[in-house]
């Protein structure tokens, strides 16, 4: 039999795990939808190829893998805030992000680390080959669900590709700005009211520092502590990302892609949609600010992602 | 009914069914979650990422860019909850548990806080039959009730950072399992070996729905697989 296209993975890099949109309708079973991190950064890896757009990526934290093509000839994009590296019989050179690449057989594919970000994303012409469980191939390490029974990706593994490429041209987006977010905007949540108006103007003034206690689940910060007037204790309800729950401790805790689907701790609000993306990517040690906003706010801005998300699909040029 | 709903993000809301948690007020949120779930199956409502029901709540994830707060609040109150009939059928479960004292390892501190020795901590939570109020936390992860009031009881001053897979524990008026090694904080009375939560079934990988109910039966440690 042939062999088919794939990649061996000669170091698996700090948290590699693959990732689409998540999974939908799913939650009620106390599954949580999972999904890439940072959608914008996932989806635009797909388009760059024109892949279908929740096609299976890479998704990697910090330091991502190191990759050679021991099978097949394929185009691949990176996106994110990425410092990495191809090694070809050409020699090596330092690849951009958001940008298309060929890589032959026996190429490496060194995915360095993520600059003054957290998450980054691999894609592939024509996808991975990978398993869906409840139509998405996301990981869910702690759930053992996702390809490879959720196994986060490991030294040695085979990775296999779909397809050869085909794709003659590359192609690139140029303008791609990283800038540092420092404030982030919250809705009010439905247990608002169990707090002291005093700790909420402390909350919505001060700063807060994102500690290294934080991955896929949720974002734990430190700062001004939350005076719960009410109860530390709800009966548990349904949770969506971005959501701020505060335990008895009165220290929030941010709750991410793969939180638990329901939650027994009051919610103070909730991190609007368009920040969540550059919300995840803030390192540890880093102080943030929260600032309160009206649901109109919030979609307004929602609608201003989605633009922007628009007007880089629109800045693809080929190359 | 519905007292209120409000958000619980911009691509969320949360129909609030009251303070109290009982199976009255929990069949509410199961029919009218069936009746949601069905409408956007359907897709007679645009764009639900997920519909959560919990006790007393109910949470709708939507993506905004197909559907707004305002329109499906509008849409959920129009609907008539008392009238939603539902072809869902509910299923009743028994669940193998062993009580030896090697899995129940908080059995021997109740008998001293409720006053009642092991058996008759046993014994009631043999004769109760449970109602599935909801699956949450994690996969498959059931939440039951009502327990015997001679049973209440508060979690533990400081939780566990590992329950042991299968472990069956109660605390207030419930009865959970854990499927997955995990942290937890309830009183652990016994284990099970039922699988309740299968990656391998495609169809229908959580055993239990909302809704089902559960009787346990018990088993000797040899029996537990």
């Amino acid at each position: 039999m042939m062999e088919q296209n794939h990649f061996e993975v000669l170091r698996p890099g700090i948290n590699s795990t693959f990732q689409d949109k998540g999974r939908f309708n799913v939650q009620y079973m106390g599954l949580a939808p999972g999904g890439a991190m940072d959608y914008q950064s996932f989806l635009l890896a797909n388009i760059l190829l024109d892949n279908d757009k929740n096609t299976g990526a890479i998704e990697f934290a910090y330091q991502g893998p190191l990759l050679k093509l021991v099978k097949g000839k394929t185009k691949i994009v990176i996106t994110g805030n990425v410092f990495f590296k191809i090694y070809s019989s050409n020699g090596e050179i330092i690849g951009d992000p958001y940008r298309t690449y060929d890589l032959n057989e026996g190429d490496q594919l060194d995915i360095l680390a993520t600059k003054a970000s957290v998450y980054g994303y691999l894609s592939v012409e024509g996808g991975f080959k990978l398993d869906k469980f409840c139509g998405s191939v996301s990981s869910q390490p702690r759930a053992f669900i996702g390809p490879n029974e959720g196994k986060k990706i490991e030294f040695k593994d085979k990775i296999l590709i779909l397809k050869n490429s085909t794709i003659k041209k590359n192609k690139i987006i140029r303008d791609i700005k990283f800038e540092s977010k420092k404030i982030f905007s919250v809705l009010p949540g439905p247990q608002f009211h169990y707090f002291s108006t005093t700790s909420k103007k402390k909350f919505f003034s001060t700063p807060y520092m994102i500690t290294k206690q934080t991955d896929r689940m949720g974002m734990r910060v430190i700062g001004a502590s939350l005076e719960n007037l009410i109860n530390s204790n709800i009966p548990s309800e349904g949770i969506i990302k971005g959501a701020i729950q505060v335990p008895g401790d009165g220290n929030p805790i941010i709750l991410l892609s793969d939180h638990p689907t329901t939650g027994g701790y009051p919610k103070v609000g909730s991190i609007i949609s368009s920040d969540y993306d550059d919300l995840i990517q803030q390192n540890a040690n880093k102080e943030i600010f929260f600032q309160l906003v009206t649901l109109e706010a919030a979609e307004q801005q929602f609608a201003l992602y989605l633009e922007k998300i628009k007007k880089k699909i629109s800045n693809i040029e080929e190359i | 009914m519905i007292k209120k709903i409000t958000n619980i993000s911009d691509q969320g809301i949360i129909c609030d069914f009251g303070e109290e948690v009982n199976k009255d007020i929990n069949k509410k949120v199961i029919s009218l979650f069936n009746y949601l779930k069905e409408k956007s199956n359907k897709d007679e409502i645009k764009g639900v990422y997920n519909i959560i029901p919990s006790y007393n709540k109910l949470v709708v994830h939507f993506d905004l860019e197909k559907n707004n707060s305002h329109k499906l609040k509008e849409f959920i109150l129009s609907i008539d909850i008392k009238k939603l009939t539902t072809s869902q059928k509910n299923k009743s479960w028994t669940v193998p548990i062993c009580y030896d004292d090697e899995f129940a390892l908080d059995l021997e501190n109740l008998t001293k806080s409720l006053k009642l020795s092991k058996e008759e901590i046993v014994n009631t939570h043999l004769k109760t039959e449970f109602y599935v109020y909801m699956i949450g936390f994690m996969p498959g992860h059931p939440y039951m009730g009502d327990l015997d009031k001679k049973l209440f009881t508060s979690r533990l001053q400081s939780p566990r950072i590992q329950v042991p897979i299968g472990s069956v524990a109660i605390a207030e008026k419930f009865c959970i399992v854990y499927p997955y090694l995990s942290p937890g904080g309830w009183n652990i009375i016994g284990r099970t070996s039922i699988k309740l939560f299968d990656t391998k079934n495609l169809t229908n990988p959580c055993l239990f729905s909302p809704g089902d109910t559960i009787k346990f039966e018990k088993i000797n440690k040899s029996e537990l697989k």
